[in-house]
């Protein structure tokens, strides 16, 4: 069930152009899946009318709280960071399919770029059953790559970043692990350039993979069909029939 | 306790408050957010003969207090519609209005002649002013000879309350309401949206794939409240007011205008709530100005 709730920030973690948001819920949390998003409404920004999806990277529910990992892009999302502790955050949610869970004998990448990172660290949580979990995380620099202490909690962590500043040099394409590890199920969110290079490596590989999207929304839970993707089975709301979707319904 | 009772040519409203075509999709988006029995109606997706996909994304840019959409119209036909989603919203204690558009007269009409047939679908809303379709659409809208062909061949066939949904894209749009009555309208709902543009100085492109687009939300209120007052001056059928309408106050503003009802469109996406809210606000503002009935304050401006 979705819904409506005032969130108070408790905590809160800033980065070089993102924040970490602490939000606590006076009532009870619905049931989150990993790679679900939320709509949070930016109040006294004139630039921002529409609410700001996010993707959900942690969820507490003995006390009632998530972290949402906010990138600052334009105004809507900058009024977001600046946000104190305290402050009071409308938040619809949960939005979006999800990720689909993994058998527990699968080996699975997760694969994030930029702060397409934020969604798999809970998704990861989710996993917690299976024997290990991998992460590849993609940057431009090393300040790009966020709480990876967090992520290096739940499996082992492997790095890439444009300038060579952290890990491998290059792009999460060309990690030295693809020719190495076993796996069976990629899943990606990042820049749409990173998704599609992922996506047509999974393809070369035979890899099933699924990839989180972010068109550009209105609604949220697809009633004004303006975040569409055009797939295989026609234009489907990313919002609403995603943001995940397997690459063999895409038609990049 | 206030009488919230509207009551249109063969269509009753439990209060005045409507859910805008487009923006609630067919009302079970909604339903874990808004008591769907406390409306008194949704207009659902605007619905055509044959399957259509709309148009590419980017289909929607944000401006200042509001939005672009060219979204095209996107549906799975009406057949679709009768068979798949019809069933499931068909016993909501609520008016479930359909929005019908088409690309030429004949399949106006048909599409209305299959809705006709419905047993729990009490009204159609003519959708003649969509702005983001290459043929029809708004163009039957803009003129009174258009708008009189397509209400004229769809009264014939369609015997329940046929409202006409007016475009804003035109000089004088009492005249075109007139048109709308001549031809057989129960009602005319008002405004669509306003043709509008948003160009990225970056790109130098613009942001909607079909360059224009139909601008919505708070932005548009002021405009959609003068029309209603304008048409509803000119016509005798009722008048349904819509643009920008995004609380209980706003909606008072369009009944005191003339609107005998309202809707609620772009709101939607920024609380999803809000048409309850709406309606319970419109409920306080009559007990706190010790108005009895609603409809007391239609067409109630002090001028």
């Amino acid at each position: 069930m979705k819904k409506i709730i005032d969130f108070h920030i408790i905590e809160k973690q800033t980065f070089q152009r993102a924040a970490l948001l602490k939000l606590k819920s006076a009532t009870q949390l619905p049931e989150i899946r990993g790679g679900q998003f939320v709509n949070v409404r930016v109040d006294g920004c004139d630039h921002a009318y529409l609410r700001r999806p996010i993707s959900i990277h942690d969820v507490d529910y003995q006390n009632n709280t998530i972290d949402l990992l906010i990138q600052e892009k334009h105004e809507g999302t900058k009024k977001l960071c600046a946000l104190p502790v305290g402050a009071t955050v409308n938040v619809v949610l949960p939005l979006g399919n999800g990720f689909t869970m993994p058998e527990k004998d699968d080996n699975i990448l997760l694969v994030g770029g930029g702060i397409g990172i934020a969604p798999l660290l809970y998704f990861a949580k989710q996993c917690n059953y299976l024997h290990n979990i991998n992460f590849l995380l993609g940057g431009r620099t090393q300040s790009d790559l966020m709480l990876l202490d967090r992520f290096s909690n739940e499996g082992d962590v492997f790095i890439t970043t444009n300038d060579g500043s952290m890990g491998e040099k290059g792009f999460v394409t060309e990690h030295s692990l693809w020719n190495t590890m076993k796996i069976n199920k990629i899943y990606a969110c990042g820049p749409m350039p990173m998704m599609k290079a992922v996506a047509k490596l999974a393809r070369e590989k035979g890899i099933w993979c699924e990839v989180s999207l972010e068109n550009q929304m209105a609604c949220g839970i697809g009633a004004c069909l303006c975040c569409v993707e055009n797939t295989k089975e026609g234009n489907l709301c990313v919002c609403k029939e995603g943001p995940v979707f397997n690459i063999e319904r895409l038609l990049w | 306790m206030v009488k919230t009772e509207i009551k249109l040519k063969g269509l009753t409203l439990k209060n005045p408050v409507m859910t805008a075509s487009g923006t609630f999709g067919y009302g079970e988006e909604y339903a874990d957010f808004v008591d769907l029995s406390e409306l008194g109606g949704i207009i659902v997706k605007g619905t055509t003969l044959h399957h259509r996909e709309g148009n590419p994304y980017p289909r929607m840019a944000e401006t200042p207090m509001g939005m672009l959409n060219c979204v095209g119209l996107q549906n799975k036909g009406v057949d679709y519609f009768i068979e798949t989603i019809y069933p499931r919203i068909k016993d909501f204690e609520t008016n479930v209005i359909v929005n019908v558009s088409g690309s030429n007269i004949d399949d106006y009409v048909t599409a209305a002649a299959k809705i006709d047939a419905l047993h729990n679908i009490p009204a159609i809303e003519l959708n003649v002013s969509c702005p983001n379709v290459k043929q029809g659409g708004m163009a039957f809208g803009v003129t009174c000879s258009g708008i009189e062909q397509v209400v004229k061949a769809v009264r014939e066939v369609y015997n329940k309350h046929l409202i006409v949904k007016l475009s804003p894209n035109v000089t004088n749009i009492a005249e075109i309401a007139l048109a709308a009555e001549a031809a057989g309208a129960d009602s005319v709902s008002l405004i669509n949206t306003l043709l509008g543009m948003a160009i990225d100085a970056e790109t130098r492109k613009p942001i909607l794939s079909m360059v224009t687009g139909g601008l919505s939300g708070a932005c548009v209120k002021p405009v959609a409240l003068r029309m209603v007052w304008q048409v509803s001056k000119a016509v005798k059928i009722p008048v349904i007011g819509l643009g920008g309408i995004s609380s209980a106050t706003d909606a008072i503003e369009f009944l005191l205008a003339g609107a005998s009802a309202i809707q609620i469109g772009t709101a939607n996406f920024i609380d999803p709530a809000i048409s309850g809210k709406v309606a319970k606000g419109i409920v306080e503002y009559c007990e706190k100005h010790g108005v009895e009935d609603v409809n007391d304050l239609v067409g109630g401006l002090i001028l």
